[in-house]
């Protein structure tokens, strides 16, 4: 995009109105452009250091409890990561409270987004900012004021409030994720399917459903990641129930066993394999799309 | 019943059932935290409602000091973020290309493993026989027997590391928006690239500054594992006193009041950076 123009010695002026400033190629463009390249890669290098010594540190061969110096290369705790029963435990746990928090979350917020995109009914602002409150608390808040309420009315916490909690603030998430994708549809194709005789029902099930699933999809994933990261809401409202980040603080105190970096990378491996499935198929409709319609 | 009813009654029919999620597990927890607030007692006999407001009057002035550091390390959290996620969401939006996926993928790679273990994963980069800080050391960037972790820098590093994601992803949304022909429009008519930047790329951005800054600056000033992991007693915030009030002291009445002085302060917060952002950004929009 950019026009190389020839360097610019004596003539300053004449290469000015030739080439006004934002369309050279000069060496302080370069400069520019490099700094910021490097500026780039060095942030990225931030964010990525701490993951690269997790799973580095998964094939440590540690002695003692601590796992917090290279003393060489081993696979032990790749092939038993779940020898520990408490370990075990707090990954199950906290892979059941994802996907239970994820389906109700998903279904609650998905029906908030339509009707708040949908139905411009009165009070729909005051609704739209009540749901976006818990996005703008601290999570502390929210784990404090849930603990306080569970407290108050002699709940006992555990698995369920947990769940409780989670739906709490990841509804919002569904709903803001779920509207975004509402928002760029076209109501249009909606009224055609009911024009042409279908009942609202069948129309929000053939038309509407199908086209905001991408914006669905992502939301409860979205969701789902939340929810098994999540600390702090959890420890509020955990009782004795173990999830896999409150097992990770808990362990941080007596030093915190390499079987979880081998469970963090598994799950990063994972991640990354799913997402570069996801590519490979939006890839495959994409061209099948083309290949459909050669106009 | 007849169709005009069923059509009115259809939308609180879809905004139900959520609605009342968050009005039971979040509006009426956050109402009755304040009413937890008020009350008085020990943890053996209970607390009942006493309408005694020199709580929130002891807790200010008992941990006034956490409260501040709470607000200067998410302040100074904040700024970094915007100081290192700017130029990365600019690279990523105007010149990365094709390398534009890699380098989203490479922003959001820490969402896929757990927040804790990261932050644990600090304390390891961080430790005092670990390799920053031997070359801190060699550099004079640090005493002989001076330490990164267990300090307010640590402490910030690991806060600004864990929330830059949030920064650098709406400012990312924000400028890829931008047409570039504006800037060719701006340079073309013989604005400086300087000023073609701070005329039109920064107001166009503010968007996205504004959402970035809320979702790093709120979540910092509750966050508290930072703290636990990579400080000391000496770097506590309030998120701290509220977690440790709640679930260790069972002071409930003090741990509401400064929860719920938190949260107001946070409303307060985004409301006044609503209004001057919003302002500015008229004023921009009139010149």
């Amino acid at each position: 995009m950019t026009i190389e123009a020839p360097p610019a010695a004596g003539r300053a002026v004449e290469e000015e109105i030739a080439a006004p400033p934002g369309r050279g190629g000069s060496s302080r463009d370069r400069l520019r452009h490099g700094a910021l390249a490097v500026w780039s890669a060095l942030a990225l290098l931030y964010l990525f250091i701490p993951i690269f010594i997790v799973v580095l540190f998964s094939f440590n061969d540690n002695q003692g409890r601590f796992n917090f110096t290279w003393q060489g290369f081993t696979l032990r705790h790749w092939t038993d990561p779940f020898a520990d029963p408490d370990l075990a435990r707090a990954l199950v746990n906290s892979v059941e409270i994802a996907l239970i928090s994820m389906a109700i979350a998903t279904a609650l917020g998905t029906f908030m987004a339509m009707a708040l995109v949908r139905y411009r009914s009165r009070g729909r602002s005051a609704i739209d900012f009540f749901v976006f409150m818990p996005l703008a608390s601290p999570e502390v808040v929210l784990g404090a004021s849930l603990l306080a309420m569970f407290l108050t009315l002699n709940i006992n916490t555990g698995f369920v409030t947990i769940v409780i909690a989670h739906v709490m603030f990841t509804v919002s998430y569904v709903v803001v994720t779920v509207k975004a994708r509402l928002e760029g549809m076209d109501r249009h194709i909606e009224e055609a399917a009911m024009d042409l005789g279908a009942s609202e029902w069948t129309a929000f099930r053939k038309v509407t459903l199908p086209m905001i699933f991408p914006g669905v999809a992502a939301a409860a994933m979205l969701s789902a990641a939340i929810s098994f990261d999540d600390y702090v809401i959890t420890a509020f409202n955990a009782g004795q129930t173990q999830t896999f980040p409150l097992f990770i603080f808990g362990a941080t105190r007596q030093g915190v066993p390499a079987e979880v970096n081998v469970l963090a990378t598994m799950l990063l491996v994972v991640v990354l394999i799913l997402m570069g499935l996801n590519v490979m198929v939006q890839r495959r409709l994409a061209r099948r799309d083309r290949a459909a319609q050669p106009a | 019943m007849s169709l005009q009813r069923r059509r009115k009654l259809l939308p609180w029919l879809f905004i139900g059932p959520g609605l009342l999620w968050l009005l039971i597990f979040f509006l009426y927890p956050l109402l009755n935290q304040a009413s937890v607030s008020l009350m008085s007692g020990n943890p053996e006999q209970g607390y009942d409602l006493t309408w005694t407001f020199s709580n929130y009057w002891d807790a200010i002035s008992e941990y006034k000091e956490q409260f501040g550091r709470s607000i200067l390390y998410a302040g100074i959290s904040t700024v970094l973020c915007l100081i290192i996620g700017f130029p990365l969401a600019y690279f990523a939006a105007f010149h990365a290309g094709r390398w534009k996926n890699l380098i989203l993928l490479l922003i959001i790679l820490p969402f896929f493993m757990s927040y804790v273990l990261r932050t644990v994963a600090w304390q390891l980069i961080l430790s005092d026989d670990g390799t920053v800080v031997s070359v801190f050391r060699t550099l004079g960037l640090l005493s002989d027997d001076g330490r990164l972790l267990a300090s307010s820098t640590a402490v910030i590093a690991g806060i600004t590391y864990n929330f830059l994601p949030f920064m650098a992803l709406p400012l990312y949304v924000a400028l890829e928006k931008i047409d570039p022909r504006l800037l060719e429009a701006a340079t073309d008519l013989y604005a400086s690239r300087a000023t073609a930047f701070r005329k039109v790329t920064v107001p166009l951005a503010l968007p996205g500054i504004f959402a970035g800054s809320l979702l790093t600056f709120i979540p910092a000033c509750g966050d508290f594992i930072n703290a636990a992991l990579l400080g000391t007693p000496q770097q506590y915030m309030i998120g701290n006193v509220i977690q440790s009030k709640f679930l260790n002291i069972l002071d409930y009445p003090q741990a509401a009041a400064l929860s719920f002085t938190l949260m107001l302060f946070i409303l307060v917060g985004i409301f006044l950076y609503a209004r001057l952002l919003g302002a500015r950004n008229l004023t921009q929009a009139a010149v």
